[in-house]
Parts: C-alpha cells; sequence; structure tokens
C-alpha cells in the first residue's frame, strides 16, 4: 500500500513539475515589451521544480512521520480501548505479548480458543490499521494537490524561482547534515534512557564495582535468589583490556616496524606491492577473522600449549587478541606510515649530513618527531579493539572470569552485548537493560579515547616551516 | 669543555682509522641493517598469517563446492504420481524403494534403516521437485542425483576419517607408564591389569553384605596408587566398567578376603585394551553406526553410481538444518535488500551533506559541531548502532524486527561518514578555476555546483561510495542484535519488511552449527563474501583509474 502511495507522490511530483514548466513557458506569450524588468527571472525548468518541490516535499514528510508514528500510537489507543481488568497489573513483558497476540489473530493466525475480548480487540487493530492508511492516504495526496495550487498561484514571470528552489534545497542539504547530529543524538538519548532504567532496577556501586557477572534472571517469580542475576560488571571489563592489550602487543610491532621499512626503505615498487596487500588484511570482514580464529588458530595454540604442556582453554583470551591484533595491524601500519611520511625531508637529510646511518635517523630523529601521530594510531586502534565484536564473539568466552592469564576464558562488553540481546528481548528485564548499560560505557570510552588521540596529534603535533 | 681549555689548544683529532671506530662504525651499521631486518620480517610475518587465513579458508572450503550424490534410478510410476497433481505423491516411498533397489540382499528391517541413512533427508523433496519440473517424464526410468547425507559426503570427501584416535596423547602416555612398571598382561583374549586391592570392611554394610557394597570407591582407592598426583579422571579411563564388578565377584565368591590385601586383576577399557594388544588405539569413528554402512556406501562407489556435481545448491537453496542441503539463497537476498536501502538512503544525504559542509556551510561554531560528530561517527563501535536501531527503529518506530529496511537503515548510518569523507575530498580535488569560471559565466553558486562541480566529482564519490557499501557488506554485529539472524528455510517470502538473513550473519550462524558439514560451508560461505568484497574493490580501483582526472 505504501509503495503505490509514494509511486502515486512520484507522479503527481512529475506532473507538478510539468504543469510549472508549461505554465512557465506561457509567460513568453503574455510579454509585450521588451524591458528588461518584464523578462523571465528564472528559467522556466526552475518554475517547474519549485512547483515539484512543494508537491512532493510536504507530503513525503507526512508520510514519512506518520509511518514513523502510526504502530505506537495504535499500539496505544489499542491498550487504552481493553477493559480495565485486562490490563491492570500487567508487567511490560505481558502487555506486549498481549498485544502480539492480538496482531496475530488480526493476521489470521489463530492458536488455540481465545476470548471474546481478544477476538474484538484485533478486529478493532485491523480497522483502526485501515482507518490509518485511508487516512494517511487521503491527507498526504490533499496535501500535495492544495500545495501544488498554492504553488502554481505564486508563479508569475518576475517570480525569482530559482532563488526559492535554491533556498529549499539548502534547507535540504542542511537537514542530512543534520542527520549526523541526529543520530549521535540518537544513540546517547536511547543509551542513556535504558541505561536509566537498568540503574534503577540494579544500583550503580554493583554495576561499576561488584566482581560477579552473572546476568540470568530468574524467568519467574518464585525460582528464588539463586536465580537472581549479579551483574558487576569488572570482570567484563578487565577481559576487555586483557584481550586489547594482548591484540595491541600482536600489531604495534608488527605494524610499526611495517611502516618504518615501507617508508625509508622500500623501494616505489615494492611499496606499490605491500601496501595494497596490507589494506587487504584491513577490507577483510571480522565475521571471517572470527571464524579463522576458531577454526585454524585455537586448534594450533592448543596443540602448541599441549605439546609445552600448558594447560589452555579452547577460547582462551590468547587466541582472539591475537586474532585481532592480526586485524589491527594496517591500523597501525598506515597511520604510522603517514605519520613518518609526514616529517619533512629537512630533517632526515640534517641528520644524514651529521653522520648518522639510515638507522640512527629513524630512531633518533623520525621516530620521536612522528611520535604524536603514532601515539594517536596506537590510541585509535585500541578504541577499534575495544569495540570489536565479532572476533570475540566466535573466539572468546561468554563466562566472566576475573583473571590476567592469557590462556584462559575471558569474555568482552561487545560478547555481552550481543549474548544478552540475542534472542527474545524483553524491554524490562534488567538482562536486556545491562546490555545497553555497556554499550553507553562502550560508546562513551571509545569516544573519549577518540577525542584524546585527536588531542595528542593536534596538540603535540610540530608545526614545520 | 673545561675552563682551561682555550679556544688555541687544539682539539684532540680524532683517528678515524682506529680500530675501536671501526668497530664502531661496524656495529652502527649493523644496527641499521638489523632494523631493515625487523622491518622486513614484519612485513613477512604480516603477508604470511594473510596467507595462512586463505590457505586455511580455501581448504576447508573448496570441498563444499562439490557435493557427493548418488545416481538414483528412479521409476516415474504414472501409476504412483498423478500427472495433474505431480507434488502430492509418496514421494518418500519412492525414494525407498528406488534406492533399496541397488540393494537386494538387505532385508533386515532395521538394516534398512540405516541402509537409508546413507541418502540425505531432503531425498524425497529433491525428487519431488525434479518430477514438478519435469513433468513430462512421468512413466519413464529417469536417473536423478540425490546428494548423499552429511556424514557420507565428507567421508567420500575425506573429510573425516573412518577411524579414529580413540585416545588422546596423554592417555597414551599413562598407558606406557602402566605397561612400563609391567602390570598388564592378557588373560582371555583381555587385557587386564593387577592391582593391590585393599578389602576396607568399613566399605562393606553390615546388613547389605558385600553385595550391597559400593566396590567403584575400592577400585579407585586402589588403582590411585598407581599415579599419586593425578586426577582421578585420568585413571577412571583406564579400567573398564566392569573393573567394580569384578572385584566385588571375587569377594563375594571369598569373603575371607574382607580385611585383608589381595591381587586382582582388573580389565581394562576397551580402547586400551585394542592398545595393549595391537599397539593401536583406532576405533571407528562414532558418526557411523556400523561397518555395514562403509560396505554399502563402498560398493555404490564401486558400481559407479556416485557423482561430484557442482553445489549449485548452494547458491540456489534457502539454509536448511543438514548441510547438504543448506544454501545461501535467502542470506544473498537479505543482503541485497539491505544495501539497496542502505545506498538509496546514505548515497543522497552523503552527498547532500558533504556538498553543504564543503561549500556553503558559514565557518561558525554549528558547522565545527557538525563536522566534529561525523568524525565521531565513523570511529563508534558497529555495535553501538546495533543498540540504536534496536532501541529506536525497533523500539520506538516499531518497524518489524530482522528487516532489511531496518538492517538497511543501520547500514546507512554506518556508511554516512565514509561516503561524507570520500565526497568532501573528490570536491576538494576540483580545482578552483572551474568554480571560478562558472561564476565567471553567470551561474549561481548551486548551479555551478550541482551543474559543474559535482558531475566532476562524480567518479571519486562513486569510488568512495562503493568502498563504503563493501564495508557495509561484511557488517555483522548490528544485524545481529536487530535480529536479521532469522532462519530462512524457504526462498518464497522475500521483500522488504520480511524476516530476513543477510551473508554475514549467515556465516555466523553456520559457524555455531555442530554439523561437520557446515564447517566447509562456512568456509565457501565466506569465500563467496570474500568474492563479491574484491569485486567491489576491484571496481572501485577501475573507476578511480579510468576516470580520474589529473588536474
Amino acid at each position: 500500500m505504501v509503495s503505490y502511495l509514494l509511486l502515486a507522490l512520484l507522479i503527481l511530483t512529475i506532473g507538478a513539475y510539468y504543469v510549472g514548466l508549461a505554465q512557465a513557458r506561457g509567460f513568453t506569450d503574455k510579454l509585450a515589451s521588451s524591458d528588461r524588468a518584464d523578462q523571465q527571472h528564472s528559467l522556466s525548468a526552475y518554475h517547474g521544480a519549485f512547483m515539484a518541490a512543494w508537491a512532493g516535499i510536504p507530503a513525503l514528510f507526512l508520510i514519512l512521520i506518520w509511518l514513523l508514528f502510526q504502530n505506537s500510537v495504535i499500539d496505544y489507543l489499542l491498550l487504552s480501548s481493553l477493559p480495565a481488568e485486562r490490563t491492570t497489573g500487567l508487567d511490560k513483558g505481558q502487555i506486549n505479548l498481549l498485544l502480539s497476540e492480538i496482531k496475530s489473530i488480526a493476521k489470521g493466525n489463530i492458536f488455540g480458543t481465545p476470548d471474546d475480548v481478544t477476538l474484538a480487540a484485533a478486529e478493532r487493530y485491523n480497522s483502526w490499521q485501515n482507518i490509518a492508511t485511508m487516512a494517511m492516504v487521503a491527507l498526504s495526496l490533499a496535501l500535495a494537490v492544495i500545495a501544488a495550487f498554492i504553488a502554481r498561484s505564486r508563479l508569475a514571470p518576475r517570480f525569482r524561482a530559482r532563488n526559492s528552489v535554491e533556498r529549499i534545497m539548502t534547507y535540504l542539504m542542511i537537514g542530512c547534515s543534520l542527520i549526523a547530529i541526529l543520530t549521535t543524538l540518537g544513540i546517547v538519548l536511547s543509551l542513556l534512557y535504558e541505561t536509566a532504567r537498568f540503574f534503577a532496577k540494579v544500583p550503580i556501586t554493583e554495576f561499576f564495582f561488584g566482581l560477579n557477572w552473572e546476568p540470568q534472571i530468574a524467568m519467574r517469580e518464585d525460582q528464588g535468589l539463586s536465580g537472581g542475576g549479579a551483574f558487576g560488571a569488572i570482570p567484563v571489563f578487565t577481559g576487555t583490556l586483557l584481550i586489547a592489550l594482548l591484540a595491541m602487543m600482536v600489531a604495534t610491532p608488527i605494524g610499526l616496524f611495517a611502516a618504518i621499512y615501507l617508508v625509508e626503505y622500500a623501494s616505489a615498487g615494492a611499496r606499490s606491492v605491500i601496501k595494497p596487500l596490507l589494506e587487504i588484511l584491513a577490507g577483510i570482514p571480522t565475521v571471517v577473522y572470527g571464524f579463522f580464529a576458531v577454526l585454524t588458530v585455537a586448534p594450533a595454540m592448543r596443540q602448541f600449549a599441549e605439546s609445552v604442556g600448558l594447560d589452555m582453554a579452547p577460547n582462551s583470551a590468547l587466541v582472539a587478541g591475537g586474532v585481532m591484533g592480526i586485524m589491527l595491524i594496517p591500523f597501525i601500519s598506515s597511520l604510522s606510515d603517514d605519520a613518518i611520511a609526514a616529517v619533512p625531508q629537512s630533517l632526515r637529510d640534517g641528520s644524514y649530513g651529521l653522520g648518522a646511518t639510515k638507522g640512527e635517523t629513524i630512531t633518533n630523529v623520525l621516530l620521536p618527531a612522528a611520535l604524536p601521530g603514532i601515539m594517536g594510531g596506537i590510541l585509535l586502534a585500541v578504541s577499534r579493539a575495544i569495540g570489536e565484536t565479532m572476533i570475540v564473539v566466535m573466539a572468546a568466552g561468554i563466562i566472566a572470569y576475573l583473571t590476567f592469564n592469557p590462556f584462559d576464558p575471558v569474555t568482552t562488553v561487545t560478547v555481552q552485548i550481543v549474548t544478552l540481546l540475542i534472542g527474545d528481548v524483553e524491554f524490562d528485564n534488567p538482562k536486556t537493560l545491562a546490555a545497553f548499560a555497556l554499550g553507553l560505557v562502550l560508546f562513551l570510552v571509545t569516544l573519549v579515547l577518540n577525542v584524546i588521540a585527536l588531542h595528542i596529534v593536534r596538540k603535540y603535533r610540530e608545526q614545520y616551516d | 669543555m673545561t675552563e682551561t681549555a682555550t679556544l688555541s689548544t687544539p682539539r684532540q683529532a680524532h683517528d678515524w682509522t682506529s680500530g675501536t671506530a671501526k668497530k664502531r662504525v661496524r656495529r652502527r651499521y649493523a644496527a641499521d641493517r638489523r632494523l631493515q631486518i625487523y622491518g622486513i620480517s614484519a612485513i613477512g610475518i604480516a603477508m604470511m598469517l594473510l596467507g595462512v587465513l586463505f590457505v586455511s579458508l580455501i581448504h576447508a572450503g573448496y570441498v563444499a563446492f562439490f557435493t557427493t550424490k548418488v545416481n538414483l534410478a528412479v521409476n516415474l510410476d504414472p501409476a504412483k504420481i498423478d500427472a495433474s497433481k505431480p507434488a502430492d505423491a509418496n514421494y518418500r516411498a519412492l525414494t525407498k524403494d528406488s534406492f533399496l533397489a541397488y540393494f537386494p540382499e538387505v532385508t533386515d528391517k532395521r538394516e534398512q534403516t540405516d541402509l537409508l541413512k546413507i541418502l540425505s533427508s531432503g531425498a524425497q523433496y529433491i525428487i519431488r521437485d525434479y518430477v514438478v519440473a519435469n513433468p513430462d517424464k512421468i512413466g519413464q526410468q529417469v536417473t536423478i542425483p540425490v546428494a548423499v547425507s552429511d556424514p557420507f559426503d565428507q567421508l567420500y570427501k575425506n573429510v573425516i576419517p573412518r577411524q579414529i584416535e580413540a585416545l588422546a596423547s596423554d592417555r597414551i602416555a599413562l598407558y606406557r607408564s602402566l605397561n612400563q612398571r609391567g602390570v598388564i598382561s592378557v588373560e582371555n583374549d583381555k587385557s587386564v591389569v593387577q592391582v593391590d586391592a585393599f578389602i576396607d570392611p568399613a566399605a562393606i554394610p553390615a546388613d547389605g553384605g558385600p553385595v550391597a557394597a559400593n566396590f567403584q570407591k575400592i577400585v579407585d582407592e586402589s588403582f590411585r596408587t598407581y599415579f599419586m598426583g593425578k586426577t582421578i579422571l585420568a585413571y577412571q579411563e583406564i579400567l573398564s566398567d566392569t573393573a567394580a564388578d569384578t572385584l566385588k565377584a571375587r569377594v563375594i565368591a571369598d569373603p575371607s578376603v574382607i580385611g585383608k590385601t589381595i591381587l586382582v586383576k582388573l580389565p581394562l577399557a576397551e580402547a586400551f585394551d585394542n592398545l595393549h594388544r595391537t599397539g593401536e588405539s583406532k576405533i571407528r569413528n562414532p558418526r557411523f553406526k556400523s561397518d555395514n554402512e562403509f560396505r554399502w556406501f563402498d560398493s555404490l562407489a564401486e558400481r559407479g553410481l556416485i557423482s561430484t556435481p557442482f553445489t549449485t545448491e548452494l547458491f540456489v537453496n534457502a539454509d536448511s538444518r543438514f548441510p547438504e542441503l543448506a544454501g545461501l539463497a535467502g542470506a544473498l537476498s537479505g543482503s541485497f535488500f539491505a544495501l539497496l536501502v542502505c545506498f538509496l538512503l546514505s548515497f543522497p544525504i552523503g552527498i547532500a551533506a558533504a556538498l553543504y559542509l564543503e561549500e556553503f556551510a558559514p565557518k561558525n561554531r554549528w558547522t565545527d559541531l557538525i563536522e566534529v560528530n561525523i568524525n565521531n561517527l565513523a570511529a563508534v563501535p558497529s555495535v553501538v548502532f546495533g543498540l540504536l536501531g534496536l532501541a529506536v527503529f525497533i523500539g520506538v518506530f516499531g518497524l518489524p524486527r530482522s528487516a532489511p529496511l531496518v538492517g538497511g537503515m543501520v547500514l546507512s548510518l554506518m556508511t554516512l561518514p565514509t561516503i561524507i569523507v570520500a565526497t568532501r575530498a573528490a570536491l576538494k580535488a576540483v580545482p578552483p578555476s572551474i568554480r571560478e569560471a562558472a561564476l565567471g559565466v553567470g551561474a549561481s553558486k548551486h548551479q555551478v555546483m550541482t551543474h559543474h562541480v559535482v558531475p566532476l566529482a562524480m567518479p571519486g564519490i562513486l569510488t568512495g561510495t562503493i568502498i563504503g557499501l563493501a564495508q557495509a557488506l561484511g557488517e555483522t554485529a548490528p544485524l545481529l542484535l536487530i535480529g536479521m539472524n532469522a532462519f530462512i528455510p524457504s526462498v518464497e517470502n522475500m521483500g522488504l519488511l520480511e524476516p530476513a538473513m543477510a551473508l554475514p550473519t549467515q556465516i555466523f550462524s553456520w559457524a555455531d552449527s555442530p554439523e561437520r558439514g557446515f564447517v566447509s560451508r562456512t568456509s565457501a560461505a565466506i569465500l563467496v563474501l570474500l568474492g563479491f568484497l574484491i569485486i567491489m574493490n576491484i571496481t572501485a580501483v577501475y573507476l578511480r583509474r579510468k576516470f580520474e582526472r589529473k588536474w
């Protein structure tokens, strides 16, 4: 239905364009004088575009807003239309269940024998959906037509159609730019809202200072305290830091030395071959890395550990951290590459002039000069490592152990977010809300790391010449 | 310099040819070469890891590109298949009869059930689909390639062995240490180990006698003396389950030993028994119930009834619980719709935003704020976008869960910063002379942009868009959170608002499956995904090379 409506709107818009175009072309017939002041101001196409914009854009906005909020409004109306005794005392999950039952009956999937109230509610739901859709169609088409008429009345030879159209385009462009702010706002607000609801159920001190992370909540009230969840997030945080540390230990030496070689020692031909190969490492999706970790790296490391006599869990932090390090190599390599290459040639020449070897130049002159850029790159890589999801979901564990031994299984923030939200999501359960709280912590930490990285790069970057 | 030194005193000239000086120079050059070697080895390690990644994926995945099939001769009896309703016939019986016809010697019902397990569980549907597609063949004898079930598929491709090593290397070491003490011998064709067992009278209850006693504990205690300091599980595995009963029978037969330490010979478990008598602890792969299955399968192979054609099912079938029938059709369509929505949303919005920021925006705090936000969005972890999609798109806007529309919207938010950055770079690369020339001819600022600058910057914009879309194709975490992880067993209901699966989430879901066949399927799906990414990136690079203009 909606697609037909959009098609109709599109046809209306194109029609409005041609109407405006024809009308503007008709101006020249009316013009008798050749006085400049009486000439048509804008090209006829702009008059057409003006009409088309007024016909299409307000109606489109109306449809978008209507569609976005239609379901919530109908849900609210449906709920308030039910008799009071059906809805008192129900928590959010049961209300959702009731609504889903009504909706599936309305679609025609009837399980068992629902009572009359539910059947009546289902019929009401169907009728309201139809009414809402009809209303949307009628209102939007009416709006389009009325707007087109109003626009048409404005068309005149001296009407500055081009300026109006350009102003409309500028507002549209500003709106598109604001989407970035809207997204950030949406992220922050939604995370804050759910986190606030979480901290209403679980005290903040337990979350930030507790040492037990067992988020499985009792399904029913009578399952007792043993089914209650513990939401102390410290083991999850330490697991994240451990894996990030292992990843950086793998990625930093390899990336840095590779970058040094590429900038200073490699010939242009070698550079043009090796750089794309390193970029390939960056382009591989992380789910492939996760599968590679499970398929090859974990068994290989397990065999190696067994042969040496160590006890290694199949989903140890070392495997996940190692593979994540492989993923981060191109990150560090390319950012360090840029940082070292940005050091001006005059410093190198000065160092060679004093008799230093290439290695001494690198270690004593170039690296200190490029250090802010390299540090910024490392911080960005750490931020990426903390936020990485698929490698750890597939290769690391789910149980939160508080340990610094790389051979033990640990879990990270992102694994917990995914594990808690896969499957049925009840929006009132502290389990689900804990995922949002973890998401907020993750968002803030990566944000802070990125800001610090940028700050370091800007503040300590040497300004040459 | 000290105060006593004056300018007139010449400094000691360094001897650059002395031994110490030369050694110093050699050391410095050695350090330089070392640094070079570190660089080369770092690059070498990175390349080797890349190579290992690809080799292991190809090695695990290439077997999935051909399927083991049995060329089943089926008699499409018109009495059994109604030509007007070919889908309704009893294909289960038809399949069973056709396959059992190859083994007329197998008559036992249970053996027949085992025999039928060689064929895939979906065999009857394969035959049904063939008949529905070729109704003109009813009445003839046709040969239909039918996939075999997963264990035999893996067996034929030599992915799983017929016999496996029953014991881990540490258990074999335990056996060896026992054997060296000379306590293992063979009696009545079975390996036994002699143990000094103390029959503790306290372990025998007064009112039941030896019959009611727990001899397992006595056995464990006695056997443990051979392995002071090892974990219990290790040595409990060595003894057979009947060891406690052997001891119990001995005590019941001779109650006078209660309270004394006797020498008993306890039987070893089957794997250790094999190891002692034959020197090898191989047992039949537990995936196969009996050696008959190997015999039947080999006879099929000898008769030339097994073929291995290319796996078109991988691309045409939807998902399935059975690895030999699972395909990527659902995932490919879901990913296609999600990427389409992503492109339709992020391309215009990204270009409009970049155009505004680059050309029209005044240099004030609001513009800075927008730019800072865009840069931050590029660095936000992808899970957080999934949380946003879950909370806002599904929670507030009430869009259906696991729909490609929601997936596309989340992906477009992630692709937006990439497109904006690429577009800005492309717009910057167009020289000012073009803009000023257009202005000079009388165009307005908007006309300069839309008629001159954007068309010239379009190759760069398209390159950035393709790269952004390639990144979006590989994103898994946000799609998992909004639920695009549905099990889609049929290709019928594909749409923007229906529950769907995407290619990377399909890989994730298959990687979690326990069947061995899914390992190769997952690797094959990964190769398909990497293939798409390579095509997209090569297209982007080609576009850039062909249309890039050096101003």
